[in-house]
């Protein structure tokens, strides 16, 4: 099952912290974004495999925008 | 010839330093040494140590009638035109969206104003008038331009040490804030995601500094040159018409203020007028009021829950205290410590800029109540 990760919030994208294919264990950080002069890890939502980045760092996120998504 | 020599070395200063000013220089270089080295509110605190650096040299009538420190003073901040016009700068910056989402945590930012009162009647309890008390119980608001625009009008003799006191703390708030938050709410609490906010209009973001001057300015008169200013700065960076002013106060203006504000304050700091033993009990009732803001915030938020379907975690009224937005970034991190996928930020910005009118409110109120 794919399980998008959106960002919790109005931000920056900083960073992805993971790449394509990686696998991640739920609660690790998957990416970081800037909000309030300050970096706010995003973790993800559950396990899976990295499968998909849909964002850049530089790229202005909120909540509806999918940054990546899990399989 | 020897007459003449005595004149010369009795025109400099050496001979007429105190132990006070020197007192006083080691206190500007500890908060010197904090600005710069430790990274403490340095746009404030590297202009204010330094006005008490200046100010305690002797024969140099800086503070005297005329003299360049008092003409700051006075004409700065004793005629209460420096804060407004920070707060002019501070509103555009301020984005009220968190509020307008979630109009509940008005209440929040009000709650938190709670320490302002207990730090009041704890002041008054130590002996101080209800002036100074005013102006001591401000600083649990954590907004260092109300509290010098109170003191200003009630107990200016007072101004250096509370507005030291409430800079310094602001500064502490990582410091303060966790521990009565971990004592007020459980591990489950803290966890609480909050549900996502709903989105904002352009035309609610204009419509808001209307709508709150006029309920506020209405209802507390005396808050109007701080509330005013607040929401015409607001009025400048929503309406996306004029650039141009947006910017300038928020960054030129409020960056020369901020110097004449700093250097003005520091030199009300002179050796006679810091050196008391009232000076502790400010700083002792300062955190006392800090801790109390925060635990206010947090009760409020527990009982509103009782009532409400729609929750909200306890931990967002501890970022009432204002200090924007160093408040809401400690109430974050407290959340995702409890649940890594909890995201408090933009939920406690809420509180957070509502605390700042709060202050200003309280401010307002001790005004009219006192005057």
């Amino acid at each position: 099952m794919a399980t998008p990760v959106n960002s919790p919030m109005v931000g920056k994208l900083v960073s992805i912290d993971v790449n394509v294919g990686d696998q991640v264990k739920e609660n690790d950080p998957v990416a970081t974004i800037e909000a309030m002069k300050m970096y706010v890890k995003i973790y993800a939502p559950a396990s899976g495999t990295v499968r998909e980045i849909k964002a850049n760092p530089g790229d202005v996120v909120n909540p509806d925008t999918v940054i990546l998504v899990l399989e | 010839m020897l007459e003449q020599l005595t004149q010369v070395i009795n025109s400099t200063g050496f001979l007429s330093l105190t132990p006070g000013n020197l007192i006083m220089w080691i206190i500007a270089f500890i908060l010197m040494y904090l600005a710069i080295k430790k990274g403490v509110e340095p746009l404030l605190l590297v202009p204010i140590s330094f006005g008490i650096f200046a100010a305690n040299f002797p024969l140099t009538g800086l503070m005297e009638q005329g003299g360049l420190f008092y003409m700051f003073f006075h004409n700065g901040i004793q005629n209460e035109l420096i804060p407004p016009l920070i707060f002019l700068g501070l509103g555009a910056m301020t984005d009220f969206g968190p509020v307008i989402a979630n109009p509940k945590t008005l209440l929040l930012g009000a709650a938190a104003q709670l320490g302002v009162y207990a730090a009041f009647f704890t002041a008054l309890l130590f002996g101080f008038s209800i002036a100074e008390a005013a102006v001591i119980g401000i600083i649990g608001g954590a907004d260092g331009p109300t509290t010098i625009f109170l003191s200003a009008n009630l107990a200016p003799h007072l101004m250096g040490a509370v507005s030291v006191a409430a800079y310094s703390y602001m500064a502490l708030v990582p410091l303060i804030i966790p521990p009565v938050a971990r004592l007020l709410t459980t591990p489950k609490e803290r966890a609480m995601v909050m549900k996502q906010m709903r989105p904002v209009s352009k035309g609610e973001k204009i419509l808001f500094p209307l709508l709150a001057s006029l309920v506020i300015i209405l209802l507390v008169p005396k808050s109007a040159p701080l509330i005013a200013m607040f929401m015409l700065g607001n009025l400048f960076m929503e309406s996306g018409v004029v650039q141009r002013l947006t910017d300038v106060s928020r960054n030129e203006l409020m960056n020369i203020v901020t110097i004449i504000l700093g250097l003005g304050v520091g030199a009300t700091m002179s050796a006679e007028n810091f050196l008391k033993p009232q000076t502790i009990y400010i700083f002792i009732l300062g955190i006392v009021a800090f801790a109390f803001a925060s635990a206010g915030g947090i009760l409020i938020a527990k009982i509103m829950n009782l009532f409400t379907t729609n929750k909200v975690n306890p931990l967002i009224g501890a970022a009432g205290v204002s200090a924007v937005p160093m408040a809401a970034r400690v109430v974050h991190q407290l959340g995702a410590e409890a649940n890594p996928q909890n995201y408090l930020l933009m939920h406690a910005m809420g509180p957070n800029v509502a605390g700042v009118i709060g202050t200003a409110v309280a401010a307002g109120a001790f005004l009219t109540a006192i005057h």
